[in-house]
């Protein structure tokens, strides 16, 4: 091996132990956070007795859950039963690994180790772990993937609540996948590549996604809750009616892998949301986007986990807002408004820019306000829709009573 | 749609969805923001708009007269209207004739604390307690002997008064 090869891999083992290391940090607090905002929301003051605030709760919850028993059904699967966890936990992890989270670092360095020999790197390294050229199908493609987790698990603990439970979820992930990958392919247009580090500094040359792709913001937001079976659209777990659905049968560090994968997944939907609408590290103005150095790493890493946990925030904050829809409801939002209108909007959105074009307007900031402007028109005409329910269909036909 | 479900036509601003939601999320937010109502317990014993109510019924304590003696004359009435029969009483009596309670035990596991040895005692020597942390770590240090009893300082229940039903 070259000396400059095995610095590379240095450096990238490094940066992805790091990354997951505090992304498993990251899982802890939002756990805590989820409590803390519940409480507050609920006019308590939340678990505030381990360590600082109760910060160290998440660590408290870990240790009980590492010396608690672990039970398999007499009824299980057991194969299936004890992979299952597993399963819905490495997607959710692995869809880390195509977010950019900074500005490139510069790092330059060149020594000798006994045995292992010289190490030899130079330039700015990537703040991602795997720039993929295909990043945001591996992003689809993973998120689909971690459904296999909650169905085996559902379907191997032998009980009726909890099939339901893997069942629900099928669908439901099933049907948000299309309506997920039509809210981003907007943003494809606009962005022109699927390397998330190119969507990124798209955004930083002309205007965050948030102001040309509204409409497809909103969808992104919705189909981003339904994917991470989060109220409003906690169907597969519902524990006021099934009791858990998938998890019920599990216990000790079996569930808490579950749990981390379902705040794995949070996270990563939330940055997902900042990289794909906000800018990604992207921090307004120019300063950050010259020569590579330390300090522009750090305040952009910053500004990202500070995007991140707004929407991990927001996620929280709905969930104890917004009741569970009814099955149904959740089947005819995916399947008769968001994906009609998200292929409406890809195509009004398409035939919008090739006007543009057409015109002779290049990509930049005005290209972006001229969008912008037909999303505002857009997102009005879609939220005058749904305020008179005639988006629901089955709520306007029951209305009529022709149902 | 099922039989006789009777579907009311609503005005439109109440049946949007998106107002609703809005609506929703601002309230949340407010709680949010707005001051909390948790009183922290073992560092908070009472707040501003709540404090322990002085009728209220918790373990016993036996009032002693000025030599520290207990004011019981073994009379027998609270073991016999103890309704949870949790007392137990051996009466003793001293060459002037005075009556004493030889052994006097209370099973704080089986007392309902209705309050009732207290009303009943002719001498103000039982009483039920204003206390409520109890907790012990042996199940046989629940059975509160005399020598418990009379160490007892907690303020005693004034319980309840017909007179005054409501406590004002």
């Amino acid at each position: 091996m070259t000396p400059e090869l095995k610095g590379f891999i240095l450096v990238g083992s490094i940066k992805a132990g790091i990354v997951f290391g505090l992304l498993f940090l990251a899982i802890a607090f939002v756990t805590w956070l989820e409590r803390r905002v519940a409480a507050w929301i609920q006019n308590r003051i939340g678990p505030n007795r381990t360590g600082p605030q109760g910060l160290f709760q998440p660590i408290a919850d870990g240790l009980k859950n590492f010396v608690k028993e672990e039970l398999i059904p007499g009824e299980a699967n057991k194969v299936l039963f004890i992979l299952a966890p597993a399963m819905a936990f490495v997607p959710s992890m692995l869809l880390f690994a195509v977010i950019p989270f900074a500005a490139p670092l510069p790092l330059n360095f060149d020594f000798t180790l006994p045995l292992l020999g010289r190490f030899v790197h130079t330039g700015a390294v990537p703040m991602i772990i795997a720039d993929l050229p295909i990043g945001f199908l591996f992003i689809l493609a993973m998120s689909s993937l971690a459904v296999y987790g909650i169905v085996f698990a559902g379907w191997a603990s032998g009980n009726k609540y909890s099939l339901l439970g893997g069942l629900r979820s099928c669908a439901q992930m099933v049907s948000y996948e299309i309506a997920l990958g039509l809210s981003l392919i907007p943003v494809l247009l606009v962005a022109g590549n699927v390397r998330l580090t190119e969507i990124v500094s798209v955004q930083q040359n002309s205007l965050w996604f948030i102001l040309p792709l509204t409409v497809a913001f909103v969808f992104f937001v919705i189909s981003a809750l339904a994917e991470n079976n989060r109220l409003p659209f906690d169907l597969p777990e519902a524990e006021g009616e099934l009791v858990g659905g998938y998890h019920t049968e599990y216990s000790s560090m079996r569930f808490a892998i579950f749990f981390l994968a379902e705040y794995g997944a949070l996270i990563t939907m939330s940055a997902l949301m900042a990289t794909f609408f906000f800018g990604g590290w992207d921090i307004p103005g120019n300063w950050d986007e010259g020569e590579p150095s330390v300090l522009v790493s750090l305040a952009t890493l910053i500004v990202f986990v500070f995007k991140t946990f707004f929407f991990v925030f927001c996620y929280i904050w709905i969930r104890w807002t917004l009741p569970r829809f009814r099955f149904d409801q959740l089947m005819s939002l995916g399947w008769k408004v968001l994906l009609p209108v998200g292929l409406l909007y890809v195509m009004v959105l398409a035939a919008a820019m090739l006007a543009f074009d057409t015109m002779g307007m290049e990509w930049g900031v005005w290209y972006a306000l001229a969008l912008f402007a037909v999303n505002v028109v857009l997102l009005g005409a879609l939220f005058w829709g749904l305020d008179r329910n005639r988006l629901i269909w089955g709520q306007k036909l029951q209305r009529e009573g022709r149902a | 749609m099922a039989i006789g479900v009777k579907v009311v036509k609503r005005p439109e601003e109440q049946i949007s969805y998106l107002r609703a939601t809005l609506k929703g999320m601002a309230i949340t937010f407010r709680h949010l923001i707005a001051p909390k109502w948790t009183m922290q317990y073992p560092e908070e014993k009472s707040a501003d708009d709540w404090t322990i109510s002085d009728r209220w019924r918790g373990t016993h304590r036996m009032l002693t007269d000025e030599q520290g003696r207990a004011k019981c004359v073994a009379c027998g009435l609270c073991p016999q209207i103890c309704p949870a029969n949790c007392i137990k009483l051996v009466p003793g009596e001293d060459e002037q004739g005075h009556r004493y309670p030889l052994i006097y035990e209370i099973d704080e596991f089986r007392c309902v604390f209705c309050g009732y040895c207290q009303e009943v005692c002719p001498e103000e020597a039982i009483h039920v307690g204003v206390h409520y942390e109890n907790a012990e770590f042996d199940r046989g240090r629940f059975v509160y002997d005399l020598e418990r009893l009379c160490a007892q300082t907690h303020p005693v229940s004034s319980l309840w008064d017909p007179a005054d039903p409501k406590g004002e």
